[in-house]
């Protein structure tokens, strides 16, 4: 009879034990549910504020800052990307950044996004499904070459400016995506699982002040340089054709500026939330930078002065959002926004290149700034990277990051100055890169697309 | 008929309206001008760049008025429209063939 009561009794309990575990395993697959419907919710939110950035945030900054002749033609620039650059990421530029390959290359499985579905790529972010990631990065990839169309704005063919950029978004972005963000990439922070060179230079760059703003300021650069200046430049004055249309770019800049920082901490987390504070709180300082600046180098504070200081701001918190503290971004935006001025104002002018619209001042200064800025001010109190207690900035005792950010500042640089210098002479060689000389004087609008941006004749 | 062609401040252009209808004239016309007397431009400055603003925003006017009606109208375009200060503007009077409305064909003043 005991015997027998035993027995009953322990198989009681094992159903019992049955009943509990599956309820836990309910438990933790609706917890997970949860968390990927809120990540994937604020996933795709940041990945349409990130593409609000480029049109028509960015079309109507730079379009505001030509002349009334070019303005259409400016906006097609970014335009374009959104539409050329979305089918280039599909068939070869997502797996070239972020397929498995070297350290510095992506590989091909992701041709054509084959295994690029709705579950999630744990290897990136495993609350999301795989397409949200690759659509989030997409729009890195359109806004990236188009940044650097300020710099040579209203003297290049539309023809040459398509196949340029196409280019380059395979040659340098995509390598430079991988080797930061990529499996086993070179300066990837986890890239240590990816064996070989992978993380060799652990380089913090939270949303893309390398990737994004130091390529595309510095090919900016060797562009603007390349291609020469803008008839009449610097004799006849350019000044702005439309500051307003420029002030209500840079406004939803600002505004998706929210989603390329805050959505790089890959799901709705309390990363997301400090990544979202770090970009207000340089942005904010980044115009005070710069309109201090102004004032007391011109006499006054202007508006075309404070928007190019929130932009530079949010450019130097850029690599920073998600590591440093808000007080630790005010000082990086206000650092920014009084450098970028000095790039812009007094650099530019010294050596005399014709970088129209300011793409290597703000973008390429500001990025390489901002990325030794973050090398300085991250700390683990924000994100422990390196592992829990461990120092991740200067400031924090890790000195030797400096040398990390350094060294992703860099290869952006070399990569950067290099392969868009061979990428022009190419293009040049095969349709060439300028207008000429009629078609210029003409303007973008006309020449180029057959319209006219502002019809004063129609009713 | 005299014609009174007037380039006034922008800034003025309420109060000469108004002096003229007090004045009795009955139709103005007004465009956006820019231009420069004597009085130089000013300087604007966009990311650090100086340039030379010599073309100033004005307004022009333009009325027709009856021979007698034209000291009224000069008065009170210089009366509303001056602050003694050098841009203050310009006006210029002269005489008018033919005056024509196009909706029934009158012909001289009173097609005014």
């Amino acid at each position: 009879m005991l015997l027998a009561a035993g027995t009953a009794g322990a198989q009681v309990s094992a159903d019992r034990m049955a009943v509990l575990e599956k309820a836990a395993t309910d438990n933790a697959t609706a917890i997970a549910k949860a968390q990927s419907a809120g990540d994937n919710a604020w996933m795709l939110t940041s990945a349409a504020l990130v593409l609000l950035m480029s049109g028509p945030g960015l079309a109507l900054f730079y379009g505001g800052l030509v002349r009334k002749k070019n303005v259409l033609g400016t906006m097609m620039q970014t335009f374009a990307m959104m539409a050329v650059i979305t089918v280039l990421w599909a068939v070869c530029g997502y797996s070239l950044a972020f397929g498995h390959g070297t350290a510095f290359l992506g590989g091909f499985e992701h041709l054509f996004l084959r295994g690029v579905g709705l579950d999630p790529n744990p290897a990136y972010a495993a609350t999301i499904p795989a397409q949200t990631f690759m659509v989030y990065q997409l729009m890195f990839a359109i806004i990236t070459p188009a940044l650097i169309t300020g710099a040579f704005a209203e003297r290049m063919k539309f023809s040459a400016m398509l196949v340029f950029l196409l280019l380059w978004a395979i040659v340098i972005y995509s390598p430079m995506a991988h080797m930061v963000w990529g499996v086993g990439g070179f300066l990837n922070l986890n890239g240590a699982a990816g064996g070989g060179l992978g993380g060799r230079f652990p380089c913090l760059d939270f949303a893309g002040g390398t990737v994004v703003h130091v390529t595309s300021g510095v090919s900016a650069l060797v562009t603007a340089i390349y291609l020469g200046k803008r008839l009449g430049y610097p004799q006849k004055a350019m000044p702005p054709h439309s500051v307003v249309l420029s002030f209500v770019g840079a406004c939803l800049l600002w505004f998706g500026w929210f989603g390329f920082n805050a959505g790089s901490a890959l799901g709705a987390s309390g990363l997301a939330t400090s990544a979202f504070v770090a970009t207000q709180f340089g942005a904010a300082a980044g115009v005070i930078g710069w309109c201090a600046a102004e004032w007391l180098r011109s006499g006054k504070p202007s508006a075309l002065g404070g928007i190019s200081g929130a932009v530079a701001g949010l450019v130097a918190i850029t690599p920073a959002a998600g590591f440093v503290s808000p007080m630790s971004a005010l000082w990086i935006g206000l650092i920014a926004g009084v450098f970028c001025f000095w790039m812009v104002v007094l650099v530019k002018n010294r050596f005399g290149y014709d970088d129209a619209l300011d793409a290597f001042g703000v973008h390429g200064s500001g990025g390489t700034l901002g990325a030794i800025l973050t090398g300085i001010f991250a700390t683990s109190k924000v994100n422990a990277v390196f592992g829990e207690g461990k120092a991740v900035g200067f400031l924090e005792g890790n000195h030797r990051q400096i040398l990390n950010q350094f060294a992703g500042v860099l290869l952006a640089w070399a990569i950067s100055a290099v392969g868009t210098l061979i990428i022009l002479f190419v293009v040049d060689k095969l349709i060439g890169l300028r207008l000429n000389e009629a078609d210029e004087r003409e303007g973008l609008d006309v020449s180029q697309h057959g319209e006219e941006g502002y019809d004063w004749e129609s009713h | 008929m005299q014609k009174i062609e007037a380039i006034i401040q922008p800034s003025k252009l309420d109060a000469v309206k108004e002096a003229l209808v007090e004045a009795g004239v009955s139709g103005i016309t007004i465009f956006e001008a820019r231009g420069h007397g004597r009085q130089k431009g000013h300087t604007e400055f966009y990311r650090g760049r100086e340039y030379a603003v010599d073309l100033l925003p004005k307004v022009k006017l333009e009325l027709v008025v009856s021979d007698e009606m034209k000291d009224k109208a000069v008065e009170a375009i210089i009366n509303a429209a001056r602050t003694g200060r050098i841009g203050d503007g310009k006006i210029f009077v002269s005489s008018i063939d033919e005056a024509i409305r196009i909706r029934n064909d009158e012909r001289g003043e009173i097609a005014l």
